[in-house]
């Protein structure tokens, strides 16, 4: 089966964001773009499925401007197969994307969808429920551990009191969590072979989808700051302080 | 129009955070009901009817409903939704496996962790691990929404809403449950706990924890980590405090062995005292901590303990 793999370009995780002056949004220009980890982490995990057999092909789908071509050269130096770029340079909600990677799973007919459960930026943790919402599919959200066999998949999920455990029917899409897998670094000769992998690249129009923003920003700003407060010398004048200043013990 | 909230529970009682969850849902009208899905929910139903603030609880029954899993809970909440203007969520789990599942399904869009509610179209909400705060305005007809408990209090008082049984939709046939290895654990639970104790990669070991866990009961308090101690097998995922872990407020956050990086700092900056334990005085945490103390913690944090004692 093939395995669909989103990608999405976000700001890179070490960067300290700057909210731009205008209150318009962040600061975007010259600043060091990677790939969503959580999405790093869904393509390792198609391409240990396709080195176990199960997967056949790995495409990796980025949506955005053309400096995606970027992200999906990534995942195709990390093993992917090809890439489907659909370019846009309208704000894409997590509804369009969806939107948008529905229409591709309808012409590529994959077996699973592999999602990161948040993108770093937006920090949603929509995209891939909703896809599934829209395919009628099953869905296993933040996903620990995946086996695939037999039409299912056996997913441990981590959930707010510890681990649990799903069987889905596939189709399906999957949203990884932190501790699925460790994603690998691309060896310099498949950086040099990624070079030459197609990268299909599509139109919102073309697909059919209608991506105009739904949620309007009204404008962004910066959080409250909190003020470092003092370094204690001892353990005493810590307690004390806890129990007198704070009072909270 | 009337709000819904749709509450996570245990068939006994509905989590704290669904009392979270109406009083945001009371900022954006007045007539709030509360979804209480599952097979055998009766206590958790009253238990919704007893918060401040709900003026109905629907109790749908239904042996599809006992795990919670989105693929059967979506379809009955997209059901009851056109007659609400708002479908609410706290921002746990449940709500983030469910609420995205639900939006799409009416075609519109979702507002994820608002941390405040503007005007009944108008949510405030953290982006960029909360480095941002972005005002969003939603022109969708019915808005979901998942709301972050500890920005939301719990309004006072108790209530007694009448309770309203409902059919279920069935089971979609999709999933199942297989089972559950939960964390066990007598602690108060993370997000709602007074006082947190929270440690690193600076613990060194999963072992080391257990002088954590001492310090933590002597103070009552809930246990967390960084990714980097789950990461490494200190301790379950669960504990985990941050961008893409749990987010704490309680009054007194105890950080130990934690360096303080931004997606850590997303988790728990809203603490209302912070407290840092790190031998590294360029440590980042020491920028958001209330009061630091520069050390050994396998010094610091037994001397800690034996001090918290002594009243
Ligand atoms: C003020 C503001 C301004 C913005 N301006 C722009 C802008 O000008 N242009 C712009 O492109 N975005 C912009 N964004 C970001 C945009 O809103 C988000 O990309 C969108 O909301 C998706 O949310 P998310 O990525 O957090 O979704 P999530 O649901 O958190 O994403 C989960 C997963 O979905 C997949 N995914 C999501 N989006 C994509 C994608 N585009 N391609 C491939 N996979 C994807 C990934 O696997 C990701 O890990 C802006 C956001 C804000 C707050
Ligand atoms: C996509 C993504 C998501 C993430 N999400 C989260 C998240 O939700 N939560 C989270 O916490 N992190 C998250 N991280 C990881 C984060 O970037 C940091 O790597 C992590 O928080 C570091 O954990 P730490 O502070 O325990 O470890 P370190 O950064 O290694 O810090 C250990 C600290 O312990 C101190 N120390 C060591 N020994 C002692 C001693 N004997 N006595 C006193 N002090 C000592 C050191 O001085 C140091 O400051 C995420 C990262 C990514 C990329």
């Amino acid at each position: 089966m093939k395995v669909l793999v989103a990608v999405k370009r976000v700001i890179d995780y070490n960067v300290k964001i700057r909210v731009k002056a205008d209150n318009t949004g962040v600061e975007t220009a010259n600043v060091k773009m990677s790939m969503n980890p959580f999405d790093e982490i869904a393509v390792e995990e198609a391409l240990r499925m396709k080195e176990k057999g199960i997967a056949t092909e790995v495409i990796a789908f980025s949506a955005g401007p053309a400096q995606c071509q970027e992200t999906i050269r990534t995942a195709l130096a990390m093993g992917a197969d090809r890439g489907i770029l659909v370019q846009t340079d309208v704000e894409l909600q997590p509804l369009a994307v969806a939107k948008l990677m529905k229409a591709v799973v309808d012409k590529e007919q994959p077996g699973l969808v592999i999602v990161g459960k948040q993108a770093i930026d937006d920090d949603s943790n929509q995209t891939g429920q909703m896809l599934a919402a829209l395919l009628g599919w099953s869905q296993g959200t933040f996903a620990n551990k995946l086996h695939v066999a037999d039409g299912s998949a056996e997913v441990k999920r981590e959930v707010d009191g510890g681990l649990e455990n799903i069987k889905i029917k596939l189709p399906a899409v999957i949203t990884t969590d932190l501790r699925l897998n460790e994603p690998r670094y691309a060896s310099l000769p498949n950086i040099m072979k990624a070079k030459k992998k197609p990268i299909d690249v599509l139109a919102p129009d073309a697909l059919g989808v209608d991506v105009a923003p739904r949620i309007k920003t009204l404008k962004v700003e910066e959080p409250p700051k909190r003020k470092a407060g003092i370094k204690v010398k001892t353990v005493a004048e810590l307690v004390d302080k806890l129990r007198n200043e704070a009072g909270v013990i | 129009m009337a709000i819904l909230v749709v509450a996570a529970h245990d068939g006994k009682t509905v989590r704290a955070n669904v009392a979270n969850a109406v009083a945001a849902a009371s900022h954006m009208g007045s007539d709030v009901h509360v979804l209480v899905a599952g097979s055998n929910a009766g206590d958790a139903a009253k238990s919704a009817a007893a918060i401040q603030g709900v003026a109905k609880v629907l109790q749908a029954e239904d042996a599809a409903y006992a795990n919670w899993l989105a693929e059967d809970i979506a379809p009955l909440v997209v059901k009851l939704a056109p007659n609400y203007s708002h479908v609410v969520m706290a921002a746990d789990s449940v709500g983030k496996n469910i609420a995205p599942r639900v939006a799409a399904l009416l075609d519109v869009a979702q507002v994820s962790e608002a941390i405040q509610v503007v005007s009944p179209d108008t949510f405030v909400r953290p982006i960029y691990a909360g480095n941002a705060m972005a005002t969003v305005q939603s022109s969708d007809k019915i808005k979901v929404v998942t709301i972050r408990p500890t920005n939301f209090k719990a309004v006072a008082g108790s209530g007694s809403a009448a309770i309203e049984q409902i059919g279920g939709a069935g089971a979609s046939g999709l999933s199942s449950f297989v089972g559950a290895e939960l964390s066990k654990s007598e602690r108060p639970e993370l997000t709602s706990a007074k006082i947190v104790v929270s440690g690193g990669r600076g613990l060194a070991s999963g072992e080391n924890f257990k002088m954590l866990e001492t310090l933590a009961d002597k103070l009552g308090a809930g246990l967390g980590a960084s990714r980097a101690a789950v990461d490494a097998g200190y301790v379950p995922n669960d504990y985990q405090v941050g961008q893409t872990g749990k987010v704490v407020a309680p009054d007194l956050y105890i950080a130990i062995g934690i360096s303080g990086a931004i997606q850590h700092l997303a988790g728990m900056k809203d603490s209302k005292t912070i407290v840092a334990i790190n031998k590294d005085e360029e440590a980042p945490i020491f920028q958001v901590a209330d009061y630091g103390i520069v050390g050994d913690l396998f010094q610091i944090v037994p001397e800690l303990t034996a001090a918290v004692d002594k009243k």
